[in-house]
């Protein structure tokens, strides 16, 4: 009808929103295929899923994951407000070492998983300071949940935006990476870190962590610098055919180390006792959010589990296909699937009833159309 | 990226090629194999039966992800591609390498011929992708 439409130029609030790391212009140039992650625009590959994912297994590759979250806790009692927030005990982390742990919720399921580092502090009356690792989708929730919890003597401040972090995986990573700096990479044990020039830039924490198995570091680099950063890796790299590799490859390389991914395995209304994370959940530290109902839960035991799957059909298992026991019936759901590059086959993890959850076990995924065999295996799976 | 003029598209990404008579060829797009990634997998179980346009009539295995397959017009199925079939040449990455020539999907004869018109030619296809 003429006249009762109003024309309106509109732009996608969606697009508005998307955040960017440092290096999206890079990541273009270099032909990036790229995608919408946790509302950030970031590579998902650069050649093919499989081919990077190989490379890390048994060579080296680097991802950008600056989309991740930083926060600083410090103060006379960072301790205390780290061990209240998270399963894992912090007290028993020296100076330089790193641990994963969780956030749990007043229900005792999961806000977010994350990592923690013990800074060197150099300052007696600040005994403890902490660097917080968090999923990039939950930069301002984990930010208000903590924060809500700060009765203490302790001071959060989120440094995500001003924080770069690169992530260099797989068994030729020192050799990759050692010609850009003197700290001596082979001495880093695993989950510790410390902190010194890199590619001539000062205060990258060099961390021998990572969420891949493959072995290697993660690179917290100013934000300003990790353009730089990165082109020297790349040039580096080079003598060890260093690849590329987008976030599509980390979930498969993940998923076959048997590590939970926040949104799939672990989420508000699974706690860590059935997502497996036992022991990360320690309950001689003193009390910490929900730990009475978690005590309890450990006491009663869980009604479902965390399990890894192989699938000995061709179809590949996805998140959210129902999971069967051998007489039809419903005893979980599917939460991660992928064909394994490295084992040939299709895997994946759900949660089943607890008395399904034995290595060994036949259970069925429901794809909707179709029925796959699938069995219970012990993770990691590689 | 590869779009032929003389196919028809859908807005699933695939693709129909009529050869003489009835007899078309079916398969998905350049844009459709470079989205999902190398495949691992195809699976099509419907050979010998008569579907309607949109149907499903089999499956694609990437990585990260599993893609239906859907009759761009209605059709028999005739015949899986014996170089994807897991029983025969089990090369699905044929489908990323040449998607519109070795790498077809499956041969179908038409029930419907004039359903055709209702598909997308390259210029809307391509409008639709870019």
């Amino acid at each position: 009808m003429p006249g009762d439409t109003i024309v309106q130029f509109t732009i996608s609030p969606y697009f508005v929103r998307m955040k960017t790391t440092p290096l999206i212009e890079t990541h273009k140039a270099l032909g990036a295929r790229m995608t919408d992650f946790a509302g950030f625009n970031m590579p998902i590959s650069y050649s093919s899923i499989q081919e990077e994912h190989l490379a890390v297994r048994r060579n080296v590759g680097i991802f950008d994951v600056s989309h991740m979250g930083e926060f600083f806790i410090r103060g006379k009692e960072a301790l205390q407000l780290v061990q209240y927030v998270t399963t894992n005990d912090a007290s028993r982390l020296a100076p330089g070492a790193a641990q994963y742990s969780c956030m749990p919720n007043e229900e005792g399921g999961i806000v977010d998983d994350l990592l923690v580092y013990r800074l060197p502090t150099g300052s007696p009356e600040e005994e403890y300071a902490f660097m917080l690792v968090v999923n990039a989708g939950n930069i301002e929730k984990d930010f208000k949940w903590i924060e809500s919890h700060n009765t203490f003597q302790a001071e959060l401040t989120d440094q995500s935006e001003q924080t770069g972090l690169l992530a260099v995986q797989g068994p030729k990573a020192t050799e990759a990476l050692q010609p850009l700096t003197q700290v001596p990479l082979d001495d880093l044990k695993f989950y510790t870190f410390t902190t010194g020039a890199f590619a001539g830039v000062e205060n990258v924490i060099i961390s021998a962590t990572g969420y891949t198995g493959a072995g290697g570091f993660e690179l917290y680099v100013p934000a300003e610098r990790l353009v730089e950063v990165w082109q020297a890796i790349l040039e580096s790299g080079k003598q060890v055919d260093l690849l590329l590799v987008g976030l599509g490859a980390r979930d498969p390389l993940r998923l076959e180390k048997g590590y939970c991914l926040y949104g799939n395995e672990i989420h508000d209304t699974t706690t860590p006792l059935e997502a497996g994370l036992g022991w990360i959940t320690k309950f001689r530290k003193g009390d910490f959010v929900a730990s009475d109902i978690l005590r309890q839960q450990k006491e009663e035991g869980v009604k479902r589990k965390l399990v890894g799957f192989k699938v000995t059909d061709r179809r590949v298992p996805r998140q959210h296909y129902a999971i069967e026991d051998e007489t039809g019936h419903y005893v979980g759901e599917v939460t991660s699937g992928s064909q394994s590059p490295s084992l040939g086959y299709p895997i994946g993890m759900g949660y089943v009833k607890t008395e399904l959850a034995s290595p060994g076990t036949r259970i069925v995924i429901a794809t909707g159309r179709k029925k796959l065999e699938a069995e219970v295996v012990k993770m990691p799976f590689l | 990226m590869d779009f032929p003029a003389n196919l028809k598209y859908t807005e699933e990404h695939e693709w129909i090629r009529v050869e003489d008579g009835d007899i078309a060829y079916v398969g998905i797009t350049d844009f459709a194999q470079s989205e999902l990634d190398e495949l691992v997998y195809v699976e099509v179980d419907t050979v010998g039966e008569e579907l309607e346009q949109n149907e499903v009539f089999g499956t694609v295995e990437a990585v990260k992800t599993t893609s239906d397959l859907f009759m761009p017009v209605s059709g028999k199925v005739l015949e899986f591609n014996p170089q994807l079939d897991e029983n025969d040449g089990d090369d699905p990455t044929l489908v990323n390498r040449d998607p519109y020539g070795e790498g077809w999907i499956i041969k179908i004869e038409l029930t419907q011929p004039e359903e055709l018109e209702s598909l997308m030619d390259v210029e809307a296809y391509q409008q639709m992708v870019d």
